[in-house]
């Protein structure tokens, strides 16, 4: 990143410290550079960039409702191809993993079958954090959430993530990735590389809530990176539906990641319940082909 | 041009004219009509617009919503279960102050579920901030489309218009319809000039939070555009009858109103029965008369005021229902006497037509013998009692 130039999510918003979507946010702007037009669903980002009569934003920027970012965008969409100018301007929805893979997961879905030229980017801080840390879709496994409390009879949220990547490739588009606040120029990379592409892009960046996660902020970065490196939240690349680019990793144990984290600190008087989330790592290192080479994949 | 037309196709037509940059719908029976001729337009290059074909009202309300704030002209059209699906957007796009017009195929509301027509899915949705016409018939239904993109765009009124028409009655009823001249339409309609827009050179936030400081104010102005509405629209209509050669108050009718003893105040296509009625009942010497509500919102209290005030007798003709209070427009007419100096002696409330029951001339008839007798609330017409039996006890 140039940092001569101006980002174009100022400082000054009203996120929490360590806030890893504010960051990831602002990556993925300045990434998109000034000819961007941003359709936003509602949530943290939305609240604390843009509270009247201030906004952090410094391209054109629209928030309308929780669940319609994508179908505002294709609005928008349409207007600039209308215009003669779709060419010149970048597109781009974006929301959270609630606004993106529960309620808004219909409107992402007709984007995506419409083949509009929009890239969508899920901010997944894994829960609905605007209002106070309730389960969503992408909540993991065990996690203790607001409407998934551990309690003497749970263990927390019962479902493993719902598989938003597959679910955006499914729709046969050009683009899918993930990607995490922790590896910053990965991040930008695909960004970048998803605007070049015509047609229909999914991008789920993974950003730490240290309110929501319950850890300190200045953890994010690091827990961001235990997720990649212990296998739980593989980061990969998907072009015309074939994967393309896996993160490779020397695995880690799943309780480096989990020990840091409120949301998973009741799981350590059961070791069997922290093993079934090691499954859910072996499986997607195995899935996805995670392992460097030297390491055997478990 | 003289033509003959099915309405929804009419609808289309005038909407065509108005070259809307961006269509987005999704179908419900009434409205599909309007809009699958609007996607023939754009698919044999008639119109160049482009035309986004969705999920879901919500989407359909969605699309629009964004590409009018990206500053083109759009359109949309949708009836009863999915104007409720779009309520959310509805209320949004009026907030954001984003001018479009979205033809209501008027239609009852599930359950049961019902595809005849009656008012309570626009009715549900008057407080959102939209304006709302609702028309006689076919020619008023073209004519107030046009109209409706004037003022939308008005940069001193800047909000969404609803042009409600009675679904089947209207949307396929034929009637031998002036199409406006597509010149005189360029000329009465200019391109699109938005006020604010996204745009990358000037790049705006839209759509922010407004904490208990700020959001009341943005409601407030709302209210005090509608209150301007009522100014505009006459002045409006006078433009459109120079140009058009028809005329419209914009905001109600008044038909052998300034000598009758009972008047019957009525929205949408009832009204072309209730002047059947009433010129076979002037024919006999009675003296009736219809007072057609065209603007719901902004609510023209003072013209009906000024309208009724000496009228004996009023009936006032509700499809729609506010279930354990008050029919909404009989409501609202008698708030309109509150505090004056003049009213009726009666102003009864009938509810018509619900779930597409038929309103025949028979049915208005009883209205008007019924006004005759003591003030009545939420009067049923044409209600079977013998399908009120109890079935389960
Ligand atoms: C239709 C609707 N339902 C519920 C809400 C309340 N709501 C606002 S933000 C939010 C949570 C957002 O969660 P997410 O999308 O994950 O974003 P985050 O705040 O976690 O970044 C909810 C439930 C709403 N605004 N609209
Ligand atoms: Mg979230």
């Amino acid at each position: 990143m140039n940092s001569e130039k101006k980002p174009l999510l100022a400082p000054g918003h009203t996120a929490c410290a360590g806030c890893g979507q504010a960051i990831a946010a602002r990556l993925v702007v300045d990434a998109a550079g000034p000819n961007t037009i941003i359709a936003n669903s509602t949530g943290c980002l939305e609240v604390f960039t843009t509270k009247y009569p201030e906004s952090a934003w410094e391209i054109p920027w629209i928030h309308s409702l929780f669940e319609n970012s994508a179908a505002v965008a294709s609005g928008i969409e349409a207007a600039l191809r209308y215009l003669g100018k779709k060419e010149t301007i970048n597109v781009i929805a974006q929301g959270g993993d609630g606004g993106s893979a529960d309620i808004g997961l219909q409107a992402i879905s007709g984007m995506l079958e419409r083949g509009q030229d929009i890239l969508y980017v899920c901010y997944d801080n894994e829960a609905y954090m605007n209002t106070g840390v309730q389960r969503s879709g992408l909540t993991p496994f065990n996690s203790n959430t607001s409407t998934s409390p551990a309690g003497s009879v749970s263990y927390g949220n019962i479902r493993p993530k719902k598989p938003m990547p597959e679910i955006a490739l499914a729709h046969g588009i050009p683009y899918v990735a993930t990607a995490t606040v922790a590896f910053v120029p990965d991040l930008q990379r695909k960004v970048k590389k998803a605007l070049s592409i015509r047609g229909p892009k999914y991008i789920q960046v993974h950003v730490p809530c240290p309110l929501g996660w319950r850890h300190g902020p200045e953890l994010t970065l690091e827990i961001a990176k235990a997720a990649v490196e212990t296998g739980l939240y593989p980061i990969i690349e998907y072009e015309n539906g074939s994967l393309i680019g896996v993160r490779k990793i020397t695995p880690r144990p799943v309780e480096d990641y989990l020990k840091s984290q409120g949301r998973f600190r009741h799981l350590f008087k059961n070791p069997e319940e922290i093993k079934k989330i090691q499954d859910i790592a072996n499986n997607n290192i195995q899935k996805y082909g995670l392992a460097a080479a030297n390491q055997p994949s478990q | 041009m003289r033509e003959f037309l099915e309405g929804s196709l009419a609808v289309a037509r005038i909407i065509k004219a108005c070259k809307p940059g961006v269509i987005s719908a999704y179908p419900i029976t009434p409205q599909t009509h309007m809009v699958e001729e609007l996607a023939n337009f754009v698919a044999n290059g008639e119109l160049n617009s482009q035309f986004v074909n969705v999920e879901s009202e919500h989407s359909a309300a969605s699309v629009v919503l964004g590409s009018v704030a990206a500053g083109v002209r759009s359109y949309t059209a949708t009836s009863s279960q999915g104007l409720f699906y779009m309520a959310e957007v509805i209320f949004n796009i009026a907030g954001m102050r984003l001018p479009l017009v979205l033809t209501c195929a008027n239609r009852a509301i599930s359950a049961p579920i019902s595809i005849w027509n009656d008012h309570q899915d626009s009715i549900s949705l008057r407080d959102s901030g939209w304006i709302q016409f609702y028309t006689e018939n076919l020619q008023e239904t073209v004519d107030f489309h046009l109209i409706s993109y004037r003022l939308s765009e008005d940069k001193h009124i800047m909000l969404p218009v609803m042009v409600c028409m009675d679904g089947y009655t209207l949307t396929h009823g034929i009637e031998t319809i002036d199409m406006p001249d597509e010149a005189k339409v360029d000329s009465f309609l200019p391109p699109y000039k938005p006020l604010y827009k996204l745009d990358v050179d000037n790049p705006l936030s839209f759509g922010p939070l407004a904490d208990p400081d700020y959001y009341m104010e943005t409601r407030y102005a709302i209210h005090q555009t509608h209150k301007d509405v009522l100014e505009i629209m006459p002045k409006l209509t006078s433009e459109f009858s120079r140009v058009f050669g028809r005329h419209y108050n914009g905001l109600i009718e008044e038909y052998h109103t300034k000598d009758a003893e009972r008047v019957i105040v009525a929205m949408g296509s009832v009204c072309g029965t209730v002047k059947e009625v009433i010129d076979e009942l002037r024919a006999k010497g009675k003296k009736v008369g219809l007072l057609k509500i065209i603007a719901y919102r902004p609510f023209p209290a003072e013209a009906i005021y000024e309208a009724l005030k000496n009228i004996p007798k009023v009936a006032v003709l509700d499809r729609s229902l506010s279930l354990g209070s008050y029919a909404p427009v009989a409501s609202e007419v008698k708030a309109a006497f509150f505090g004056k100096k003049k009213r009726p002696e009666v102003i009864s409330s009938f509810v018509v037509g619900i779930g597409g029951r038929d309103i025949t001339k028979d049915s208005i008839k009883e209205v008007l013998r019924l006004v005759n007798g003591r003030e009545k609330s939420n009067e049923f017409i044409d209600l079977k009692p013998e399908l009120l039996k109890e079935e389960y006890e």
